[in-house]
């Protein structure tokens, strides 16, 4: 399992030497939809009566941790292919289930220490609750892994960044967007709230917002089988890409 | 002596490029081998195979006896590449870069090695400098410093001098001698031929995925021995025609391609007998690189009748 300690160790090495970017900045940029929707809305919106801008943490954490695990695996992996660096870890023993579980495991890491970097600075804005503290820490496991793993996928699959890209803001971002992160869906017409309950991130922000709440959409076991099931099938297709080698080895 | 590489009829198919064709090669431990062959002849590919980047379609490879596909960690571990391209992560320094490699393979605290490693490629005073500000020809030492990190058996290095000062290329080559001599097989791939003839024990020319010359680099010479003679007469015009029509003329030279030196004597004392003064004179062994024209000209391994 050497292999799996370095390379997991070189991951999260490549993220934390540019932390201001990696780290930092998604901090920032959530902070500032916070600011400004609260400004906007705190007050005329409660949600399960919970106020406004305490509801749109959770959200908020949810999708910077989902996409920042996202950008991690996928842009790690697209820049070694573009630069041909990939090679040195084509070489040494390392199987195909120590590669992903390294990729992945960075990806969650940087999405976890963006999701709590984010808490410490929301939690003097928001009055937040920690009802379930258990449910927070394995939704914000599942969505890093979810993400990280779907990164991988990306950034295997593309050959270039635009379509990486691409792939990343028509996909992901409606999908997270549209999760529930600002709204609850039962604010939505009945049609929306049917679309809105296939989308898989739209279980995670509900069980994370349980998490705080106490209070969800679904129940958070059903969010858990859900994540979980999603997980799960995400994993199996980039295992099987890795181990048929696809557009790493030839 | 074990085969060290072993490489058994081993086709690799790209749409419709067949990029290796049936090749078969037993590289024995402490060889210094060589592979020459055109751009697209199929070395990187073959060396591909042996690095496990790529799949052959059908055919077995080992390295020191094990299967790269079936056994592939042992194998990997018994090999060191380094890649033609001039590759690096930016993200990291010379010895951060070397000691995750050494990571990969399962080596903790491996800094004694790298250490000496560094100072052979003269690379110590830029242990602690990123990739990035490195010039071409320290990344390049830095790709040979990875692929060693590990002490592999069986080093592989393709095309390592290209791009190379001097200077560098014979620090490279001293290092890669002494590692040789110390045991390890070497496999080069290069387009500089002086550099296989002086270093490599045993040559395989590739041409369109097919071994179409192996032998060792004194019998590939001695097989396409020829001494080239060169003569520049004065009027040359006077010569007989029984004399010129064994050569040919060339930027005021006449030309003769002899089989051996037996050959030199009889033909200077035609010219002179024929009234034209020889007024310079010069005589050229065959190199590698006449061989490897032959060769790739089609004339396989037997030489044409002159």
């Amino acid at each position: 399992m050497s292999g799996f300690r370095t390379l997991l160790y070189k991951e999260v090495l490549r993220f934390w030497k540019v932390a201001i970017q990696t780290i930092a900045a998604p901090v920032v940029t959530a902070l500032l939809y916070l600011l400004i929707f609260a400004h906007v809305l705190e007050g005329r919106v409660e949600i399960n009566n919970v106020r406004y801008t305490a509801f749109l943490v959770p959200g908020l954490i949810m999708m910077s941790v989902l996409q920042n695990a996202f950008a991690n695996s996928s842009s790690s992996l697209i820049g070694a292919k573009m630069t041909g660096s990939i090679i040195f870890v084509l070489l040494p023993p390392i199987s195909y289930g120590e590669f992903f579980l390294a990729y992945v495991g960075a990806a969650v890491l940087r999405g976890a220490m963006v999701g709590l970097g984010l808490l410490a600075v929301t939690v003097w804005f928001a009055p937040l609750q920690f009802v379930a503290p258990w449910w927070i820490l394995v939704f914000l496991l599942i969505g890093g892994g979810i993400m990280g793993a779907l990164g991988m996928i990306a950034g295997i699959w593309a050959d270039k960044f635009d379509q990486l890209s691409a792939f990343q803001n028509f996909l992901i971002m409606p999908l997270t967007m549209l999760s529930g992160v600002f709204y609850s869906i039962h604010s939505l017409p009945p049609f929306w709230q049917k679309i809105s309950h296939l989308n898989p991130f739209f279980y995670l922000i509900d069980g994370l917002r349980y998490g705080f709440f106490g209070v969800s959409d679904v129940s958070p076991f059903l969010s858990l089988a859900v994540s979980t099931a999603f997980l799960l099938m995400v994993s199996v297709v980039i295992l099987l890409l890795l181990r048929k080698g696809y557009k790493l080895r030839y | 002596m074990r085969a060290a590489v072993s490489i058994e009829q081993v086709t690799k198919r790209f749409g419709s490029v067949q990029a290796l064709d049936g090749v078969s090669l037993q590289i024995g431990e402490g060889e210094f081998f060589g592979l020459l062959g055109p751009n697209g002849a199929g070395k990187t590919t073959l060396i591909s195979c042996l690095a496990g980047l790529a799949r052959p379609d059908s055919g077995q490879v080992s390295v020191m006896g094990f299967d790269v596909q079936n056994d592939y960690r042992e194998a990997r571990r018994q090999l060191g590449v380094v890649p033609q391209e001039l590759v690096f992560d930016p993200f990291f320094t010379v010895r951060e870069t070397l000691r995750i490699q050494s990571g990969y393979f399962g080596i903790r605290r491996n800094d004694d090695w790298i250490d000496e490693i560094l100072e052979n490629l003269d690379l110590t005073a830029k242990a602690d400098t990123n990739m990035r500000r490195l010039s071409g020809g320290m990344k390049r030492r830095v790709l040979v410093a990875q692929a060693l990190v590990h002490k592999p058996s069986v080093i592989v290095l393709d095309e390592p001098t290209a791009g190379v000062d001097v200077e560098l290329r014979q620090g490279l080559w001293q290092f890669v001698q002494r590692l040789n001599d110390e045991g390890h097989t070497v496999i080069l791939t290069t387009h500089y031929l002086e550099e296989a003839e002086a270093l490599c024990g045993r040559i395989a020319m590739l041409k369109q995925g097919r071994v179409v010359a192996l032998d060792s680099t004194r019998n590939l010479l001695d097989r396409f021995s020829v001494h080239k003679l060169g003569l520049r007469v004065e009027a040359a015009d006077k010569l007989p025609e029984a004399i010129t029509r064994r050569g040919s003329l060339s930027e005021g030279y006449l030309n003769f391609m002899l089989g051996s030196m037996n050959e030199v004597e009889p033909l200077l004392t035609a010219v002179r007998e024929s009234g034209c003064p020889i007024r310079d004179m010069r005589l050229s062994t065959t190199d590698l690189e006449d061989v490897f024209i032959e060769v790739m000209n089609g004339q396989d391994v037997e030489r044409e009748a002159r």
